[in-house]
C-alpha cells in the first residue's frame, strides 16, 4: 500500500504531515491559547521552510515525489514537485505565516469563539493546498480539492449566525455541487480518453496529447473540468465568493484571496498545461470559450465591484475579476500570456491579501465595514492605509507594484497572438480597477473625518500591522525582483523568449 | 474441520438459534455470548473460505451425505458468494455485539431470548441463501430468512412495527411465492433443481431460451426477487419496516437483507440461466432492469431528502443503493460488474455505520428524528465521526468506498454504451450530498443555543462495531484488494471485458 | 383461436392454477381485513401447490413404490414435486401462524384489523408527533 517512504523523496507527503501534526498540536493545546497559537505559527514556519527546501531541490534539478497510496491501478494519491506546484505551494505556505500572525491579532481583538476549530481547520486547509499543489495526477488533485472545500466550510460558517449559515450553504452548494456535477465526470471522461491503459497522471505537454478520443469528448471534458473548478470564480459560477465573505477576515484574506481561489485557477492551469496540453487545446478550439468567459468576468466583475459599498464585498468582486486575468492568460494559449497568467497567481496573492488585511484592520480598529464610512481614516491608520494603497496600485497595475509585471506579460501575449479585443478588455479593466480603488484611497487621505471622531493614531493590534506591512512590502519587492515567480511561470508556460 | 466449513458456517448459527430458547431458560446470561460466538464462528468460516477460494482460484463444493449433485443437495462457495457470505457473517457479528445494550432497552425482558434466537435463525437463513447450490434449497432458506425478518421487524415496541411487519409479510410472501413458481417452471422444463445442472442444460441447448416457460420462470424470479430486494417501484414495504423495527433489526436487515436478494438475482442470472440468456435469450430484460435500477438510483435519494425521520431517510437511500448493485447485472461487462459486486461490501459498510448511528440516536433519545441530531458532534464525537465518514461514502467522495463503486459502474456504463447512466449516477450523488450535508450540518454546526438531544457517547459495546464499520468504509476506499476480489469475481462470471 | 382453446383444454390444470392464483392475489390486494388477506395468501400458495403436483403427474402413473415384479412398462408419478410441496406447505403454515400472531397483536394495539382504520390511526399518530 505504501510504496515509498523515503523521507527525502517524499517532501510533499512530509509537508502535509507537518500541517496535520500541527492540527494535532493545536487540538492538544486547546486550553492554552498562547501555546496553541505558537504551535500554529511554528507549523507555518516549518512548513514554509520545507517548501523552500523543496524549491531548492527542484532548482537543482532533482525530481521529488512519491506514490503514497494506490487505490486501484490508475487511481492513486501521488506527489511530484514541479514548477507550477512549487509556485502555488510557495504562495500558500509563505502567506500562511503572515496570515497566522494576522489571525492572532484579529481573533484576539474580537474575542472570537471557537478559535481552536479555526486554527485547526486552517492548518487542514493548508495541508489540502500542499497536497493539491504537489499532486502528480488529477485524482489526487481532485481529492485535495474536495478536502479544501470541506475543511473551509467550518471557517465560513464560523460565526454560526443565520447570515453565516446562508453564506456557508451557498459556498458549499456551489463548490461541492460544481465539482460533483462537472469535475468528477470530466475526470472520468479524461480517464476514459487517456488511452488503453487509463491514467490520470499529469504530463508535460499534456496527458491527452496523443489521445484518440473524439474531439467532442475531449472538448466536453475540458469544458466540464473548467466548470467543475468553480473555485476559480469564473462567471456564472462565482456567487459563492461574495457569499463566503461572512467569514472572519483572516479567512477571507488567505483562503478567499489566496488558497481557495488560487486552487481553482491552479487547477485550470493544470488542466490546460498538463492534462490537455496547449497543442491539443489549440486544435480543439475550446479554450476560446474559457477566454470569452474570462473576458466577460473581468469586465462584469469590475463593474459590480464599482457599486459595492461593503469593502469586503468590493474586494471579493475585485478578486473575481482579477482571477480571470489568470484564466485569460492561460486561455490565450500564447507562451508569454501564460507567463503573465501563472505569475499572477503569486502577484495577485500578495496584493489581494494586503487589501484584505487592511480591510480587517479597519474593522478591528475602527469597526467600519463600508466604503462610505472611510472618510479620513488614513489619518488615523496611516500604516494600514499606506499598505492598502500599495495593494490597490498593484490591482490597477501601476508601478512600483507587482500587478504591472503580470499585466505587462499578458499584454505582450495578447499582442503576440493578435487578440486585440483582449487588449481592449485589459485596458477597460485597468480603468475600472482605478475607478473602484482610487476613490477609497482618496476618501481615506483627503476627505475630512466625520465629526465626533477622536483624533490621534489608532492602528489595529501589532501582529495585524506587522502582517499587513509585510505583505505590502512583498508587493513592492515583487515589482523589483519578479524573477522568482516569472521564472517558474515561464517554465510552466514553456516560454523561451527573452526577458524585458 | 476445514472440509466441513461450508456446512458448519450455516449450521452453527442455525442450531445456536434453535437451542437458544432452551439454553436461555437455563441461564439468561448465556444468550449474548452464544450469539456472538456462533456468528464469530460464521465470520471466521466465511472469511476462511473466501481466502481459500481467492488463493486457490477454485470454488469449494460440498455435497450432503455423499450424494453427488444433481441428485443430492450441495453447497458451493466461489468468489462472488464468498464475498457475500463474509458480508453477511461480518454484519451479523458486529450487529450481535452492538445489540447488547439496545436490545435491553428496546426489547421487553420476556421476549429477549427469543429475539436473539430469531436473529440467529435469520443470519443462518441469509447465509444459506447465499451458499446453496440447489435452487429449491434457496427458496427454503429464503423463507427461513423472511419469516424471521418479519418477526425481527414486528418486535419493535410500537404498534406501527406490528403493522410494518405484517405488510412486509404479505408482500414478501407474494414475492416468495413467485420465486417458488419460477422454480416450478424451471423444474418443469429441465427436471432438475441443481443450479449447475440447469445451467449446463441451458448451455448445451440455447434454443431452450426461446421457450415461453423458461422466460416465464425468469420473469417470476425477477419480480419475486425485486420485491424482496425492494427494487423501485416494488419498495413500498421497506421504509416502514426499517423505520419501526427495533434498532438491531434495522441495522442487520438494512445492511444485509436486500443485498442477499440482489445476490440471489446475480446467482439466478449467471449460475442458473447463464450469461447467454441475458445477452441473446431475452435481452429486453436488461432494459427493464436498467430502467428500474436507474429510477431507483435517482428517486431513492431524492425522496430521502424530504424525510424527517433518520431511519426512514436511510431506508429511502437504501432503495437507491440497491439500484447500483442491480446496475452491475445490466451492464454485463467486467467494469460494471466489479462496481456492482464491490457495492455489496461498500454499501453494507456504509449503511451499517449509518444504522449504528441511527441506533445510537434511538438509544439516547428514544426516537429517530433527524432534528434530534442537532449538536451531536459536541457530545458524541466518535459516533458523529462514523456518521461523517459513512455519509461521505454514500455520496461517493473519493478515497471512501462509495467512490469506487460509482467509478466502476460509470466505466462499465460507458463501455456498454449506456451513456445516460453517467448523469444518473451524478444526479444521485448530488441528491445524496444534499441530505448527507443536511444531516452533517445539524451534527457539527448546530446553533450554540440548541441543547443537544444526544447527551453523551454510547457505550463501547455499541461504539466498537460502529467504528469498525466506519473504518471499513475507508479501508475499502483506500486499498485495492476489495476491488481486486470483485474484479476476479466478475471475470469468473464469464462476461467479456 | 381453436388452437388456443384446445391447448387450454389439454392443459386445463394450468387454467385452474392461474384462476386460483388470481383469486388469491385479488384477495390479498383488494381486501381490507387483515385476516382475509392471509386467507388470500393461502389461496395463492395453494395454487402453487396445485401447479407443482400437476406437473409431476404422468398418464397412467402409479405411486412411486418398488414392488416385487413391478413391470418396467408401468410409469410412476414423479415424487419430487410432492416432496417439495411438503416443504412448501410447512413454510405456508408457518407464515400463516406468524401472520395470525401478528394480527392478534395488531388487534390489541390498534383495536381493529381493518387496513383503512389502521392507516388512519397511523396518520393521526404521525400528525400528533409533528
Amino acid at each position: 500500500m505504501i510504496l515509498a517512504f523515503d523521507l527525502l523523496a517524499s517532501g510533499p507527503s512530509v509537508s502535509i504531515g507537518i500541517c496535520l501534526l500541527g492540527v494535532l498540536g493545536i487540538l492538544a493545546t486547546r486550553r492554552m491559547p498562547n501555546v496553541r497559537e505558537g504551535v500554529s505559527l511554528t507549523t507555518a514556519v516549518v512548513n514554509f521552510g520545507l517548501v523552500l527546501w523543496m524549491y531548492g531541490r527542484f532548482q537543482a534539478g532533482e525530481t521529488l515525489g512519491s506514490t503514497l497510496l494506490e487505490i486501484v491501478p490508475g487511481l492513486e494519491i501521488g506527489f511530484r514537485v514541479d514548477a507550477l506546484g512549487i509556485l502555488f505551494a510557495l504562495v500558500a505556505s509563505g502567506l500562511w505565516i503572515l496570515n497566522t500572525l494576522y489571525s492572532i491579532g484579529y481573533m484576539r481583538a474580537h474575542e472570537e469563539p471557537r478559535q481552536t476549530r479555526f486554527y485547526s481547520c486552517f492548518a487542514i486547509a493548508i495541508a489540502a493546498c500542499m497536497g493539491a499543489a504537489f499532486s502528480s495526477n488529477l485524482f489526487s488533485m481532485f481529492a485535495f480539492y474536495e478536502l479544501l472545500t470541506i475543511c473551509t466550510y467550518p471557517l465560513v460558517i464560523h460565526a454560526q449566525t443565520d447570515t453565516a449559515r446562508a453564506g456557508a450553504k451557498r459556498y458549499v452548494t456551489y463548490l461541492l455541487g460544481a465539482s460533483l456535477c462537472f469535475l468528477l465526470p470530466a475526470m472520468f471522461l479524461i480517464w476514459q480518453a487517456s488511452g488503453a491503459v487509463p491514467s490520470l497522471q499529469f504530463a508535460e505537454g499534456g496527458l491527452l496529447a496523443s489521445s484518440t478520443a473524439s474531439g467532442f469528448t475531449l472538448g466536453l471534458a475540458f469544458l466540464l473540468a473548467v466548470a467543475g473548478l468553480a473555485k476559480c470564480g469564473v462567471m456564472p459560477l462565482h456567487s459563492w465568493l461574495p457569499a463566503a465573505m461572512v467569514a472572519p477576515t483572516p479567512v477571507s484574506a488567505l483562503l478567499h484571496a489566496v488558497a481557495v481561489v488560487k486552487m481553482g485557477v491552479f487547477g485550470v492551469c493544470r488542466i490546460v498545461f498538463h492534462v490537455f496540453g496547449v497543442d491539443l487545446l489549440g486544435r480543439l478550439g475550446v479554450a476560446d470559450v474559457l477566454l470569452y468567459a474570462a473576458c466577460f468576468t473581468i469586465v462584469v466583475g469590475s463593474l459590480v465591484a464599482l457599486v459595492q459599498d461593503n469593502l469586503k464585498r468590493r474586494l471579493a468582486y475585485s478578486t473575481i475579476s482579477q482571477l480571470s486575468y489568470i484564466l485569460l492568460g492561460v486561455a490565450l494559449l500564447a507562451p508569454a500570456a501564460g507567463v503573465g497568467g501563472v505569475a499572477h497567481i503569486g502577484f495577485h496573492a500578495v496584493s489581494k491579501i494586503t487589501l484584505f488585511f487592511a480591510a480587517g484592520a479597519i474593522y478591528v480598529a475602527a469597526h467600519k465595514t463600508k466604503v462610505s464610512e472611510l472618510d479620513g481614516i488614513g489619518r488615523r491608520m496611516p500604516i494600514t492605509m499606506a499598505a492598502f494603497t500599495i495593494g490597490a496600485l498593484s490591482m490597477i497595475g501601476l508601478p512600483p507594484t507587482a500587478g504591472i509585471v503580470s499585466k505587462w506579460w499578458l499584454v505582450r501575449g495578447a499582442v503576440e497572438v493578435e487578440q486585440w479585443p483582449v487588449l481592449a478588455v485589459l485596458l477597460i479593466s485597468t480603468l475600472l480597477n482605478a475607478g473602484y480603488f482610487l476613490p477609497i484611497v482618496w476618501r481615506a487621505f483627503f476627505r475630512p473625518s466625520p465629526e465626533g471622531t477622536p483624533s490621534g493614531l489608532k492602528e489595529a493590534p501589532l501582529p495585524c500591522v506587522i502582517a499587513l506591512s509585510g505583505t505590502a512590502l512583498l508587493t513592492l519587492l515583487c515589482f523589483f525582483y519578479p524573477d522568482l515567480f516569472v521564472d517558474l511561470a515561464a517554465e510552466v508556460a514553456g516560454y523561451e523568449g527573452g526577458r524585458p | 474441520m476445514v472440509a466441513h466449513l461450508p456446512v458448519l458456517t450455516i449450521m452453527i448459527p442455525l442450531f445456536a438459534g434453535l437451542f437458544m430458547p432452551l439454553l436461555g431458560r437455563l441461564n439468561r446470561a448465556i444468550v449474548w455470548p452464544l450469539a456472538v460466538g456462533a456468528l464469530g464462528f460464521a465470520t471466521f468460516g466465511s472469511i476462511h473460505m473466501l481466502v481459500d477460494v481467492a488463493t486457490t482460484g477454485e470454488a469449494i463444493h460440498y455435497s450432503f451425505g455423499g450424494w453427488a449433485l444433481p441428485t443430492g443437495i450441495g453447497y458451493r462457495v466461489d468468489l462472488l458468494n464468498g464475498m457475500v457470505l463474509a458480508m453477511i457473517a461480518g454484519a451479523g457479528l458486529l450487529t450481535s455485539i452492538w445489540m447488547l445494550r439496545p436490545a435491553q432497552k428496546e426489547i421487553p425482558d420476556e421476549g429477549r431470548t427469543s429475539y436473539y434466537a430469531v436473529f440467529l435463525l435469520c443470519c443462518a437463513g441469509f447465509l444459506g441463501i447465499t451458499i446453496t447450490a440447489d435452487i429449491f434449497n434457496l427458496y427454503v432458506f429464503l423463507e427461513i430468512a423472511s419469516i424471521t425478518s418479519y418477526v425481527l421487524i414486528a418486535m419493535g415496541g410500537r404498534r406501527q412495527a406490528l403493522y410494518a411487519g405484517y405488510s412486509y409479510l404479505i408482500v414478501g410472501s407474494i414475492g416468495a411465492t413467485f420465486i417458488l413458481l419460477g422454480i416450478g417452471h424451471l423444474y418443469m422444463r429441465t427436471g432438475s433443481l441443481g443450479m449447475a445442472d440447469i445451467l449446463s442444460q441451458f448451455q448445451a441447448d440455447t434454443s431452450l431460451y426461446t421457450l415461453s416457460d423458461v422466460r416465464t420462470a425468469f420473469a417470476f424470479f425477477t419480480v419475486g426477487l425485486a420485491i424482496k430486494m425492494a427494487l423501485f417501484p416494488l419498495h413500498g414495504w421497506q421504509p416502514s419496516a426499517y423505520t419501526y423495527a427495533p434498532s438491531p433489526s434495522s441495522l442487520f436487515i438494512a445492511s444485509t437483507s436486500t443485498k442477499v436478494s440482489a445476490y440471489a438475482f446475480y446467482r439466478i442470472c449467471f449460475g442458473v440461466f447463464g450469461l447467454a440468456f441475458l445477452t441473446d435469450g431475452l435481452p429486453e430484460i436488461r432494459q427493464i432492469v436498467l430502467v428500474m435500477s436507474s429510477a431507483a438510483i435517482v428517486l431513492g435519494p431524492l425522496i430521502a431528502i424530504r424525510q424527517g425521520d433518520l431511519k426512514r431517510l436511510l431506508a429511502y437511500s437504501s432503495v437507491g443503493q440497491i439500484g447500483y448493485i442491480m446496475l452491475g447485472v445490466v451492464l454485463l461487462n467486467v467494469d460494471g460488474l466489479t462496481g456492482g459486486i464491490i457495492h455489496f461490501w461498500n454499501h453494507a459498510a456504509a449503511k451499517g455505520s449509518l444504522f449504528c448511528v441511527a441506533g445510537a440516536l434511538v438509544f439516547r433519545t428514544g426516537s429517530s428524528r433527524v432534528s434530534d441530531l442537532a449538536g451531536m458532534g459536541r457530545r458524541a464525537p466518535w459516533t458523529s465521526a462514523v456518521l461523517t465518514v459513512a455519509g461521505c461514502s454514500m455520496v461517493g467522495v473519493p478515497m471512501t468506498a462509495g467512490f469506487l463503486s460509482k467509478w466502476y459502474l460509470a466505466a462499465g456504463a460507458l463501455e456498454a454504451d449506456y451513456v445516460f447512466v453517467v448523469p444518473v449516477l451524478i444526479a444521485s450523488s448530488v441528491f445524496t450530498a444534499i441530505y448527507v450535508w443536511r444531516v452533517l450540518q445539524l451534527v457539527w454546526f448546530a446553533p450554540k443555543d440548541v441543547e443537544p438531544a444526544v447527551t453523551s457517547e454510547v457505550p463501547w459495546s455499541m461504539r466498537i462495531p460502529a467504528l469498525a464499520l466506519g473504518a471499513a468504509c475507508l479501508v475499502f476506499g483506500l486499498t485495492p484488494w476489495s476491488v481486486d476480489l470483485a474484479r476476479s469475481a466478475a471475470v469468473a462470471l464469464g462476461v467479456g471485458s | 383461436m381453436l388452437d388456443v382453446l384446445s391447448h387450454l383444454w389439454s392443459h386445463y390444470h394450468y387454467v385452474f392454477y392461474i384462476l386460483l392464483m388470481l383469486i388469491g392475489l385479488y384477495a390479498v390486494l383488494a381486501k381490507g381485513n387483515l385476516v382475509k388477506k392471509v386467507i388470500g395468501l393461502n389461496v395463492l400458495q395453494t395454487a402453487v401447490f396445485l401447479f407443482y403436483i400437476s406437473i409431476g403427474r404422468k398418464a397412467g402413473g402409479t405411486a412411486p413404490v418398488l414392488w416385487e415384479g413391478k413391470p418396467e412398462t408401468v410409469p410412476y408419478e414423479n415424487p419430487l414435486p410432492h416432496v417439495l410441496m411438503l416443504t412448501a406447505i410447512v413454510v405456508g403454515v408457518s407464515i400463516t401462524a406468524v401472520a395470525l400472531a401478528l394480527i392478534i397483536r395488531i388487534k390489541r394495539g390498534y383495536g381493529t384489523i381493518e387496513e383503512g382504520e389502521i392507516l388512519a390511526l397511523d396518520e393521526a399518530d404521525a400528525r400528533g408527533e409533528s
